[in-house]
């Protein structure tokens, strides 16, 4: 029996079972192949966590070298940064995020990123789901046009519309304001087609049966559809914020001066006039950073759950 | 008819095709037609997408045949084909041609790969495993012109770790220099651009993952089946539609590869990582030759389209079989 539990992939449950029903036997540990003890278990145990945490300084020590470089002055993030000394805060002082603050108005970008966001995110939800949702289930005509519209225009980047996009945007004075750097990425294929995919896998009895009981489309998208589909709104709010958050072209293009303009701007003020301000770099980043990773933190379940029920196909 | 017994009855296509809105009327709640609601619905994303996308496309389209600049003597006028021509004989476009070529096929099976094996690593029920989880995804969070940043630094051959390292194992031989290097600088961005997405692909196949029927493994272990086995015969097939839209979604990110090179490198040293987005902003804006740029606008939406119809036909072909 032990043998063939050996590489169950539900260890727990089945460790469970056999101490419920008394069958856990020890003398049938071969060391090797069961999962939870003897010498093997120890050394496998091991060699799993030590590639665990190899690859977790892999992704983890640019990050960790932004945070402890924000607390050093900047000729110590220079002399340090070749060595181990890089990972060690020397010298910590939070004059770096003071500087963030005073000299790149980190709070003005914040407040202008965080606005920009939400609009970009809740508003974009409503109109990409509304489209995923006709396209989905409603019949009319363009609507197989309407599809293909959608799949073709995922493929184009932003950078090869922009050009044509700012002269439309000079053109009707929209130059530094907050809705050109919103209204132009409300509607997005890639989420309108993300939408798509999971309402098609949507039973159409609910449909069905709130239809029965006398409910217009309205109601039955909004209290049947949404609050089944909440994985995909959590996955499309997620990568739009993503998305949104880290905007670094069109900026620059639409945006004079803080007034409106991004966090994804500010660590140029830093960069244009030599030296280069290593510490207040990183202490900039380290706050456009940590904000995004914490709503991540709390978000996570959330989100790996969106991503499975959004059933994303090829 | 009574009403209800209309109702009663099964309608004939009720299972197949888009649900019809139209012709179900309960005491006289007025229901409109279903292709009414389905332009409602779908409206707002249609004009926003018409007004954002497809107008500044076709703008684009149109520029890319005139010798439109944004500050000239010369009157604007149609020049034919002449754009193409010259950004085809341009070495600088043609390198990025060929690097983007690189870029996607060096980027989208290795990293694909590597995600796949992070994922199924992730996939154990172990301790501490959410924060791994955290960690492998946390430069997915990071916005991309802050990773570049600190890569920059990192990579910097006086003053970057990296190099640092390979310094103090080598003895002092080995400095590469990387994105100083015109022969390193693309492996460089490569590997920057693996890090930074190699844990979002690694959430979408771990999602798979545990989507995955678990009896389908019990079975393969009573049969006797090796650890190769049961993932090649169960788990690459079960993850085959997140393979699939992985593979493709990278595919199109590759392609538009921008933000990362526009911060570390700018497309140099000696255009070694210029890639054609970072041509298009160069020309189209740094030199202000808009028709050109709009040029390449449309050689890149052409060379996706292609890629992507190609990739669809392989793919398409490989479920037939």
């Amino acid at each position: 029996m032990a043998t063939l539990q050996a590489h169950n992939p539900a260890p727990d449950a089945l460790r469970q079972r056999d101490a419920a029903s008394g069958n856990a036997d020890p003398a049938a540990d071969d060391g090797w192949s069961t999962p939870h003890s003897g010498r093997g278990f120890f050394w496998r145990s091991l060699r799993r966590y030590a590639l665990l945490a190899l690859l977790a300084v892999f992704f983890a020590f640019p990050l960790l070298f932004m945070v402890i470089g924000a607390f050093k002055p900047d000729d110590r993030v220079l002399a340090d940064g070749a060595s181990w000394k890089a990972f060690v805060p020397f010298g910590a002082s939070l004059d770096n995020f003071a500087d963030a603050f005073s000299r790149a108005e980190f709070g003005r970008l914040f407040l202008n990123s965080v606005l920009i966001t939400t609009c970009i995110v809740l508003g974009g939800l409503v109109v990409n789901s509304l489209a995923g949702y006709a396209l989905a289930r409603m019949r009319f005509r363009g609507r197989k046009f309407l599809l293909g519209m959608v799949v073709t225009l995922a493929i184009i980047p932003f950078q090869a519309i922009a050009i044509p996009l700012l002269f439309m945007m000079a053109r009707i004075e929209w130059l530094d304001t907050y809705r050109v750097q919103i209204i132009p990425f409300l509607a997005n294929p890639f989420f309108i087609y993300l939408f798509y995919s999971f309402f098609l896998g949507i039973p159409r009895e609910l449909e069905e049966a709130a239809r029965v009981d006398g409910a217009g489309p309205v109601t039955i998208f909004t209290r049947v559809i949404v609050p089944i589909a909440r994985p995909v709104y959590a996955t499309v709010a997620i990568l739009s914020f993503l998305f949104s958050w880290g905007e670094l072209l069109w900026p620059v293009l639409v945006t004079r001066g803080s007034t409106v303009r991004p966090l994804s701007q500010g660590i140029a003020v830093f960069q244009t006039q030599p030296p280069i301000q290593w510490g207040d770099i990183m202490a900039f980043a380290t706050m456009t950073t940590l904000p995004i990773l914490i709503l991540f933190l709390v978000f996570q379940r959330a989100f790996v759950q969106g991503v499975s029920r959004t059933g994303l196909k090829g | 008819m009574p009403t209800d017994a209309l109702l009663a009855r099964p309608r004939p296509n009720a299972r197949d095709g888009p649900t019809r809105w139209f012709g179900y009327r309960r005491r006289h709640t007025y229901q409109p037609a279903e292709r009414t609601v389905g332009w409602l619905f779908s409206g707002p994303a249609v004009v926003l997408l018409t007004l954002f996308i497809v107008v500044p496309f076709l703008l684009a389209l149109g520029l890319s045949f005139t010798n439109q600049r944004l500050i000239s003597p010369l009157p604007v006028r149609l020049v034919g084909m002449e754009n193409y021509r010259r950004i085809f004989a341009d070495p600088v476009f043609q390198r990025s041609l060929v690097n983007n070529a690189v870029f996607t096929v060096v980027v989208v099976p290795v990293q694909t790969a590597f995600a796949l094996f992070l994922a199924v690593l992730v996939n154990q029920k172990i301790r501490f495993i959410s924060f791994f989880r955290t960690a492998y995804f946390a430069p997915v969070v990071m916005i991309m012109a802050v990773a570049a940043t600190i890569w920059k630094l990192l990579y910097d051959p006086d003053i970057g770790i990296i190099d640092g390292v390979l310094r103090a194992v080598s003895g002092g031989q080995l400095s590469p220099g990387w994105l100083r290097s015109s022969a390193l600088a693309l492996s460089a961005v490569i590997f920057m651009s693996i890090w930074q997405g190699a844990g979002f692909q690694m959430v979408v196949l771990l999602a798979g993952l545990q989507d995955i029927d678990q009896e389908l493994y019990e079975a393969a272990e009573i049969d006797g089946a090796s650890r190769w086995q049961k993932f090649r015969y169960i788990t690459v097939p079960g993850l085959r539609n997140q393979l699939v839209f992985v593979a493709t979604v990278t595919t199109i990110l590759s392609f538009r590869l921008f933000d990362q090179v526009y911060v570390m490198t700018r497309g140099g040293p000696l255009d070694a990582t210029q890639t054609m987005m970072t041509r298009l902003v160069d020309v189209g804006f740094n030199q202000q030759a808009i028709a050109r740029g709009s040029a390449i606008a449309v050689v890149f939406f052409l060379i996706v389209c292609l890629v992507t119809l190609v990739q669809r036909l392989l793919l398409r072909e490989r479920e037939a079989d």
